[in-house]
C-alpha cells in the first residue's frame, strides 16, 4: 500500500474575514511554501475592510469584545500543535495564548483605569473616557513570529480599533495560521487584516494612507525606512508607535502603553443644575 | 442698544521696559546672533516694547542651559521641592494677576474681562494643579517610578499667550523636565513677565528658558538635536511640519492643532441658553480659539427661531477697546490674521453663502472685524471646511440626529464639539458618535486644569490638562 499523499495548505492573505490571494497574482517562496506577495492595492483593500469594520467593532460592548478575544485564545490553544509544526517553540505558543488572554481581560477595564471623572472647579459633570483611534496599520515584529504578532494585534483591537498587519516577511506562516484562528473566533470580518509579503511594499502605502489613523512601526528594523514611514504618517497626523529596539524581549510584561498609545481621550462636560 | 460710558481698566499697573532680551539660564541676555522686533498693541498699532529675536546660537545656549539644569538640579530635585517652586509661581501669578491681565489684553487685544476672569485664573489654577502632582507621580498610573523625558522644546500660539505657557510649562516642570519655550512673535510680553516671576520665585537658573522670535526661531528650537520632547500648539500645517521633522528621532511629540468644531442645536434645546452658547462658542476671544464652535449645526425646524434670536443677541455685542471692562469683542491679534479672516469671509460670500453682521462701529486704528454669521452654508464651502480663527460663524442645518453627527464629523479636524438638547439620552448618544476630544453639552468653551484637552484626527495628539497631561512629559 502506498503512503497517503498529504493535502497541502495554500497560504493566502486575510482581508475582510476572507482569504483572498494577492490581487497581483504574485507569491513568494518562504518557509518552503508559496505565500501571497501582497501588493499596494491589497494594502488599500485591507484598509477599506478595516474601516468598514470600525463602526461595529468600536461600537460593540467592551464585554462582547472581551468575550471574542477570549474565544480567540481558546482557538489558539486548540491549535497549539499546528503552530509547533510550523517551528514555533511550544513555550512561545503558550506565551502567546497567555498574552492573548491577558489582553482580553482588559477590554472592560481600561476605561476605568485610564479614564474617569475630573474634579473641575465649577458645577459641571466632567468625564474623560478613552476611545479607539480607528484603523491602525501595524508592522509586526519579524520574530518571534507568533508572540510578536499577538503582542501587537491584541492591544490594538481589544479597545475597539481595527488593524491592517504587515506580517513578518521571513516567517509569515504563523500569521496566516493566526488568521485561521481569528476567522473561527467570532471576530467580525475586517477587524484584523493580514498582509504577507515585503514590508517595503505594503508599509509605505499604509503609512501614507489618509484613512489610517495610527501606525505601529514595531517590526521595522531599518532606521531609514522607519523615518520615511514616520514622515509619510505625518501627512494626516497619524499616531505613531516607533520601532521596538532590535533586542526587545517580547516575553516581558508589556504594560498598558501599547493599548493607550492607540486611544483617544474624549472629555464630556455637562452643567449641573435643577 | 444701551449706551455705555467708557470703563477703561488702567494700564498704569503695567511697567513695561523699552526692550527685552532673551531669558536664558535665569537671566535676561542680549541675543548673540539674532535681531529684534517690536510687539505692538493690535487695538492701536502702537509699539509696546522691543523684543529680541533668538538666532540659532541663542537657541543653542538656551537648550544647553536647560540640559545643565536638568542634569544638575531639576532632574535630581525631590518632587516635593519642585512642587514648592510651582506653588510659589502659582501664588505670584495670583498676586500679580491684574498686571498680567492688563498686559495680556494690551499685547493680544483680548477683552480685559476675559483676560481677567478666564485666562489669569486658569493660569494660576494650572500651576497650582500640577504643583501638587510633582511629588505624587508614582500614583499617576504611569508605573511605580516614572521618569521625566529631559529637555522640552515648547512652541505656543498667540491666542491665549499666558494660558498656553501654563499648559506647557506647569506639567513639564512638575514631571521633572526643564524647558525652552518660544512664545508667539505677536504676543511675547506676558511670557517675559513670567520670566521675571520665575526669578521672583527663585526658580533655579535654566529650568525655564524663554526665547522670543518668529517661525525660524521655533523651527530651530524643535529641530535642535538636544531636545527630548517637543510640544506645540498652533496650526495643523506647522504641526505636520514638526511631525515630519521629528521623524526618525527619539523626540517625544504632542500636538494641539486646529479645529472646526460643530456646535449642534437640536430642536428641543432651550433656545436662549443655546444662543448664549453659540455666541460664547464663536465670539469668545474674537474667535481666536482652536476649539471655537465655528460651525453651527441647527435642526431645520428651529433654524429660523435660533437665527432670529442669535442676530438679536449679536446686536448687543460691544466691539472695541480691549481694556474697557464692558467690551465683549476686542481686537484681531494681527494684520496678518485680519487679512486671513477677510479672505475667507470674502470666499464665503463668493461661494454663495449669505453674510450678516450687526450694525457695528469699529475703531479707526488697530485691527478689527465685526461679528459675522454666514447662512446657507454647504459642507463644500471653504468657510465650512477651513479654520477661520476669527469671529465668523458658518450656519448649516440638519434634519435627523444621524445627519447632525455625519456633518459634524465631516472634517479632518476633531478637537471639540457642542451639543444642545434637553434630552439626556440624546446627549450621550451624540457624544459617543462625535469624533472630538472635548464635547461640551449644554455649555461651551469651558476649561479646567483637571480636564484633559486635545484632539482627534488632524487636530493633533496627546492631551494637556489632568492626569493625562503628565503623560507627554514622562518616559512611558
Amino acid at each position: 500500500m502506498s503512503e497517503r499523499v498529504a493535502v497541502r495548505k495554500t497560504y493566502k492573505l486575510f482581508i475582510g474575514g476572507k482569504f483572498p490571494r494577492s490581487e497581483s497574482g504574485r507569491s513568494y517562496l518562504v518557509q518552503s511554501s508559496n505565500v501571497s506577495l501582497a501588493s499596494r492595492k491589497d494594502a488599500r483593500d485591507a484598509v477599506v475592510a478595516a474601516r468598514a469594520a470600525v463602526k461595529g467593532w468600536a461600537g460593540a460592548t467592551a464585554y462582547n469584545r472581551g468575550q471574542i478575544l477570549y474565544r480567540a485564545a481558546e482557538m489558539l490553544e486548540g491549535r497549539r500543535e499546528q503552530f509547533v509544526a510550523l517551528g514555533i517553540p511550544g513555550d512561545e505558543v503558550d506565551a502567546a495564548v497567555d498574552r492573548w488572554v491577558w489582553y482580553a481581560g482588559w477590554a472592560d477595564k481600561l476605561s476605568q483605569v485610564y479614564g474617569g471623572a475630573n474634579p473641575v472647579a465649577g458645577p459641571y459633570f466632567n468625564l474623560s473616557a478613552p476611545e479607539p483611534t480607528g484603523v491602525v496599520a501595524v508592522v509586526a515584529p519579524e520574530r518571534p513570529a507568533l508572540l510578536g504578532l499577538v503582542s501587537v494585534i491584541a492591544p490594538a483591537i481589544v479597545t475597539g480599533n481595527t488593524v491592517v498587519v504587515a506580517a513578518s516577511p521571513t516567517e509569515p506562516l504563523a500569521a496566516v495560521t493566526l488568521a485561521e484562528v481569528l476567522a473561527t473566533s467570532d471576530l467580525p470580518g475586517g477587524v484584523v487584516n493580514i498582509l504577507t509579503g515585503r514590508i517595503t511594499e505594503t508599509a509605505p502605502t499604509l503609512a501614507a494612507h489618509m484613512d489610517v489613523n495610527a501606525i505601529d512601526l514595531s517590526g521595522v528594523t531599518d532606521g531609514e525606512l522607519a523615518a520615511d514611514l514616520e514622515v509619510k504618517a505625518a501627512e494626516n497626523l497619524k499616531r505613531v508607535l516607533r520601532p521596538a529596539p532590535v533586542d526587545h524581549d517580547w516575553s516581558v510584561d508589556p504594560g498598558v502603553t501599547r493599548m493607550t498609545s492607540l486611544l483617544e481621550t474624549k472629555t464630556v462636560w455637562h452643567p449641573k443644575g435643577v | 442698544m444701551f449706551e455705555y460710558a467708557p470703563a477703561p481698566e488702567s494700564r498704569s499697573v503695567v511697567d513695561l521696559k523699552p526692550s527685552y532680551g532673551l531669558f536664558i539660564d535665569g537671566e535676561f541676555v542680549d541675543p548673540t546672533d539674532g535681531g529684534s522686533f517690536k510687539s505692538i498693541n493690535p487695538a492701536s498699532e502702537e509699539a509696546l516694547a522691543e523684543v529680541a529675536e533668538a538666532g540659532p546660537q541663542d537657541v543653542e545656549r538656551a537648550v544647553r542651559a536647560a540640559r545643565t539644569a536638568y542634569e544638575k538640579v531639576w532632574g535630581l530635585m525631590p518632587g516635593r521641592d519642585r512642587a514648592k517652586y510651582l506653588f510659589r509661581i502659582a501664588r505670584i501669578i495670583q498676586e500679580r494677576s491684574r498686571e498680567l491681565a492688563v498686559l495680556e489684553s494690551l499685547d493680544n487685544g483680548k477683552p480685559i474681562k476675559e483676560s481677567r476672569d478666564v485666562d489669569l485664573p486658569l493660569v494660576a489654577a494650572h500651576f497650582f494643579y500640577y504643583a501638587g502632582w510633582a511629588d505624587k507621580l508614582e500614583h499617576a498610573g504611569f508605573g511605580a517610578d516614572p521618569k521625566p523625558v529631559g529637555v522640552a522644546a515648547q512652541v505656543i500660539p498667540w491666542n491665549f499667550p499666558l494660558l498656553m505657557l501654563a499648559w506647557k510649562i506647569a506639567p513639564a516642570l512638575a514631571a521633572g523636565n526643564t524647558v525652552v519655550l518660544k512664545p508667539a512673535e505677536t504676543t511675547p510680553l506676558t511670557a517675559l513677565l513670567f520670566a521675571e516671576i520665575c526669578q521672583q520665585a527663585e526658580l533655579p537658573a535654566g529650568v525655564v528658558n524663554i526665547v522670543t522670535g518668529a517661525g525660524d526661531t521655533g523651527r530651530t528650537l524643535v529641530e535642535h538635536p538636544g531636545v527630548d520632547k517637543v510640544a506645540f500648539t498652533g496650526s495643523t500645517d506647522v504641526g505636520r511640519a514638526i511631525a515630519r521633522s521629528v521623524a526618525g528621532t527619539r523626540k517625544k511629540l504632542t500636538l494641539e492643532l486646529g479645529g472646526k468644531a460643530a456646535n449642534i442645536v437640536f430642536d428641543d434645546a432651550p433656545i436662549d441658553q443655546a444662543v448664549e452658547g453659540i455666541v460664547n462658542g464663536i465670539f469668545f476671544n474674537q474667535g481666536h480659539v482652536c476649539c471655537a464652535g465655528s460651525r453651527l449645526l441647527v435642526q431645520e425646524n428651529v433654524a429660523d427661531r435660533v437665527l432670529e434670536s442669535l442676530k438679536r443677541r449679536m446686536a448687543q455685542l460691544r466691539v472695541g477697546d480691549p481694556l474697557d471692562k464692558n467690551t465683549d469683542i476686542g481686537a484681531i491679534n494681527s494684520a496678518a490674521q485680519l487679512e486671513r479672516i477677510r479672505e475667507l469671509s470674502d470666499a464665503g460670500s463668493a461661494e454663495g453663502a449669505e453674510r450678516w453682521s450687526p450694525p457695528c462701529e469699529l475703531p479707526d486704528r488697530g485691527f478689527w472685524f465685526a461679528p459675522t454669521i454666514f447662512t446657507g452654508v454647504t459642507q463644500a464651502h471653504r468657510i465650512a471646511r477651513e479654520e477661520i480663527f476669527g469671529p465668523v460663524l458658518s450656519v448649516l442645518t440638519f434634519r435627523t440626529p444621524a445627519e447632525a453627527v455625519e456633518k459634524a464629523n465631516n472634517t479632518p479636524y476633531g478637537l471639540s464639539a457642542g451639543i444642545w438638547t434637553d434630552k439626556g439620552s440624546r446627549i450621550l448618544w451624540t457624544a459617543d458618535r462625535l469624533r472630538a476630544g472635548v464635547v461640551w453639552a449644554n455649555t461651551f468653551n469651558k476649561f479646567d486644569p483637571t480636564s484633559p484637552f486635545g484632539g482627534y484626527k488632524e487636530s493633533g495628539y496627546g492631551r494637556e490638562g489632568g492626569r493625562h497631561g503628565l503623560e507627554g512629559y514622562l518616559n512611558v
